[in-house]
């Protein structure tokens, strides 16, 4: 099955694109970003750096989910399996929500409150300030449900005895 | 009380508490020893 480890490679890729710019964003952007509007300087960042970074984030969100999705289908864990936390599929399941969760972060509450912060889509001054706070902890919340993610997707299949 | 969440720290910590939980959960629950 040559597709499975083409798919796992990319599934690995893709996560490492994803969680490595929310990382970005959570421990180097946002305290850059506030140290920089505290000296007027951060209309560069918010510019040109920020954009960027969300158009590769929200696309790698999607492909680490399908090429995931596609792993669980086709290696005969089986997707419903693994969301319905049955047997060998439980630990792997448990990642595959966390990651979802995170997915659904991705697209329903930080790119949509972020496009007010960036000025993408028009809002006034109060609702960017509420789009920015909802973006931020929804990140931080992300950030957070990554180190279980993480564990879950690489406790299980590599011979550790971990359950 | 503070949010755990606005501080990075704080974020990390909370992830290490989740993941305690949630392996102690699998092992008890989940998974058929």
């Amino acid at each position: 099955m040559p597709d499975l480890i083409i798919d796992r490679w990319l599934h690995v890729l893709a996560g490492i694109a994803w969680i490595g710019l929310l990382y970005y964003f959570n421990f180097v952007q946002a305290p850059g970003v506030a140290a920089a509007k505290a000296d007027g300087t951060a209309g560069g960042i918010t510019k040109h750096i920020a954009p960027r970074a969300l158009l590769w984030f929200r696309w790698a969100a999607v492909a680490t989910w399908v090429t995931g999705a596609y792993y669980l289908e086709r290696s005969g864990l089986g997707l419903g399996n693994a969301f319905l936390l049955k047997g060998a599929a439980a630990p792997i399941g448990i990642g595959a929500w966390l990651g979802t969760i995170m997915f659904l972060n991705v697209w329903l509450l930080i790119w949509p409150n972020q496009k007010k912060v960036l000025g993408i889509v028009p809002a006034d001054d109060a609702a960017k300030a509420k789009a920015a706070r909802v973006a931020f902890l929804t990140s931080r919340t992300n950030t957070m449900l990554s180190i279980p993610m993480v564990f879950f997707m690489v406790a299980g299949p590599h011979g550790l005895p971990t359950f | 009380m503070k949010m755990p969440l606005d501080s990075i720290w704080g974020t990390i910590i909370s992830g290490l508490v989740l993941t305690v939980i949630l392996y102690v959960f699998v092992v008890n629950f989940l998974v058929a020893k």
